[in-house]
């Protein structure tokens, strides 16, 4: 019994002395940071968050770690939303964080003002995914809605990217000549009854494309498409840039009620800042995100062609109307599955 | 009321463990249902019936329900086969077999659903020949079935297995000498004995089919209208932040299982006290 006692009482102290060394640790110069981000930026923060930490450490001597989580857009946003304890966040669409600022109050709403070029340290587009060869003959957008060919994207509903791919689709319709609202719902329609199997993310469209090879083409993020090619080897499938696409800008924040609390706002705003210099821009675009620099771009020029790209605000007004409009319940993209149309 | 259970019940500790038991319930059932009810108490009739009956939620709810059903029969006739052969018989490799059953409650029901993909989809090593004959598996309702009698296997079969231990077999035997063929032993000495822990295995099944979600979004190929299950339009929905919608889909969802459900188990209470009506007679038939 004594024993007993003795073993508890040890444990008892061993927690406590673990307690106080984590809190000492906390406040002698070391500092951790979550950042809430989606799917296929995992490898970019990989790398930016040990660049990030020996410029941190250079600069105050303070050593930050950086913790990561990473899933669909929206989910993610549900999390902080629900309560995750997001230092950042760094999603896919600037709906997302509207959507924290909106439900959770956790950020003010004019958030995407507060850093240079609509709070999108780097940008990306949607291009086509196309099996080795190209045997279909995909060139542009005009070729995904012929009839026997077989696309693969992902739900827009659930799917942060697969909102960018179905944007892309409209704009380029729309910016035909003679387009208007009904054709491009004529030709969004068309492209999606071409399409087989509704991947509820980025990930899953691309798994079902490239290990199940459903599909004769990947709607896909061009950094996406890029880290296939790296791993499956340019042998299994290339990449093919339409005429033209869409500016997709995942937006970066710091969620203020978060930071605040956690006495981490300086690093935190200091975090998202170093996305801008030509260090994280170089990152970027090794992780093959577009930089927003104009010395990083004309660097990798070779790596992103040239492509006329429209933004969602030009087109479509902006991401609240873009949601609204297309992919709320009964919106547009409802309707092309509505049975009796 | 409270005198007549204190005097019906010998055991001790009656008040305790009752108290124990709702509070339990409570936390763990009750409260989170009901805050899926009040959640979607705040919509108005109109916007609930609007949600919870347009046309791709309907189609949802007879792809799941229908798949489940499905999936559960089957393994109401298999898992019987499966646990007959477990009991009855000796082969080498029995344990392997034995284990392997419980394999689907274990597995990550993510992972069941990826390696079923991978193995159905038209270039997997089943779907390719299935594709061959024109069956297309993987990303169509079949495909739906199939994952969701993969995850319900285990009910049935260890609720029907150990029933049929504790059978004698000396049961069989007898009916064989009194003359039965093997078709009588089978459907009138054995079944009735099993069947209300097949029922309750088939009931287990479904409802853990209607439920599932990890393994059917990735074989299902999620179109709406026709391979949508409504686990995933209420993962949809919440994805839009409209709890409300997801909801309203969710407790319609309820609804049905308990309509479902209820008649499962009275059917199953009906059968078994039927079943020990029927034992109870052995013994006197012996003793004159």
């Amino acid at each position: 019994m004594q024993r007993q006692v003795l073993v508890a009482a040890g444990l008892l102290l061993a927690g406590l002395l673990l307690l106080f060394s984590i809190q000492g640790r906390a406040q002698g110069g070391q500092v951790s940071l979550l950042n809430v981000s989606y799917d296929p930026t995992r490898e970019l923060y990989q790398d930016f968050n040990q660049a990030f930490a020996k410029y941190w450490k250079a600069k105050t001597g303070q050593t930050v770690t950086v913790e990561q989580s990473h899933g669909g857009s929206s989910k993610q946003a549900r999390a902080v939303i629900d309560g995750l304890q997001a230092d950042v966040v760094t999603l896919a669409l600037a709906y997302d964080i509207d959507a924290i600022s909106q439900n959770a109050g956790l950020l003010p709403a004019d958030w995407q003002k507060r850093l240079p070029q609509n709070s999108t340290p780097y940008t990306s587009t949607i291009v086509f995914l196309v099996r080795k060869g190209n045997p279909r003959h995909i060139k542009d957008w005009d070729d995904l809605v012929k009839p026997g060919i077989s696309v693969i994207t992902p739900n827009p509903k659930t799917s942060g990217g697969a909102r960018w791919n179905y944007l892309a689709a409209w704009a380029y319709a729309i910016k035909q000549p003679g387009g208007n609202d009904q054709k491009a719902q004529d030709f969004v329609k068309r492209l999606y009854k071409n399409v087989p199997v509704l991947d509820s993310g980025a990930r899953g469209a691309t798994t079902t494309f490239v290990q199940r090879e459903i599909g004769d083409v990947l709607l896909a993020w061009e950094n996406e498409a890029f880290l296939s090619i790296r791993e499956l080897g340019p042998d299994k499938v290339e990449i093919v840039v339409p005429s033209q696409s869409i500016l997709a800008e995942p937006p970066v924040s710091i969620v203020d009620k978060v930071v605040d609390k956690k006495g981490t706002r300086a690093v935190a705003q200091a975090y998202l800042e170093y996305l801008y210099s030509p260090e994280g821009q170089e990152i970027a675009a090794r992780n093959y995100y577009r930089p927003r620099l104009e010395s990083v771009t004309k660097k990798y020029a070779a790596t992103f062609p040239q492509i006329k790209l429209v933004t969602v605000d030009e087109v479509f007004g902006g991401w609240q109307n873009a949601q609204k409009t297309h992919f709320a319940d009964g919106g547009v993209f409802d309707q092309i599955y509505q049975p009796n149309q | 009321m409270a005198f007549t259970f204190k005097k019906r019940s010998n055991l001790p500790g009656f008040g305790l463990a009752l108290g124990f038991t709702v509070l339990y319930l409570s936390l763990i059932v009750l409260i989170p249902l009901a805050a899926t009810f009040l959640k979607a108490s705040s919509l108005s009739w109109g916007q609930f019936w609007h949600i919870a009956a347009s046309p791709r939620a309907v189609a949802s709810y007879r792809l799941t329900f229908g798949a489940s059903l499905i999936g559960a029969v089957v393994n109401l006739v298999f898992g019987i086969l499966v646990a007959w052969v477990l009991v009855r018989y000796t082969f080498p490799g029995k344990r392997i077999f034995d284990s392997l059953v419980d394999l689907p409650f274990a597995l990550p029901t993510a992972v069941a659903g990826i390696a079923l993909t991978t193995i159905y989809a038209p270039n997997g090593w089943l779907g390719r020949p299935l594709a061959a004959v024109g069956i297309k598996s993987a990303y169509t309702p079949l495909g739906v079935c199939i994952a969701l009698t993969f995850i319900g296997l285990p009910f049935v079969v260890r609720s029907v297995q150990p029933v049929l231990e504790d059978m004698d077999k000396e049961l069989e035997e007898a009916a064989a000498s009194l003359g039965a063929n093997r078709w009588q032993t089978f459907s009138r000495v054995v079944l009735p004995t099993i069947f209300p822990a097949a029922l309750a295995g088939f009931a287990m099944a479904f409802a853990r089919a209607i439920g599932e979600y990890g393994s059917v979004v990735f074989i299902a190929g999620n179109m709406p209208m026709k391979t949508e299950i409504t686990p995933l339009l209420i993962i949809t929905k919440l994805d839009q932040y409209d709890y409300a919608g997801a909801t309203a889909i969710a407790v319609v969802m309820l609804v049905f299982s308990l309509v479902l459900l209820l008649p499962i188990n009275l059917l199953q209470k009906w059968s078994s006290s039927r079943e020990e009506k029927t034992t109870e007679l052995i013994p006197d038939v012996i003793e004159t």
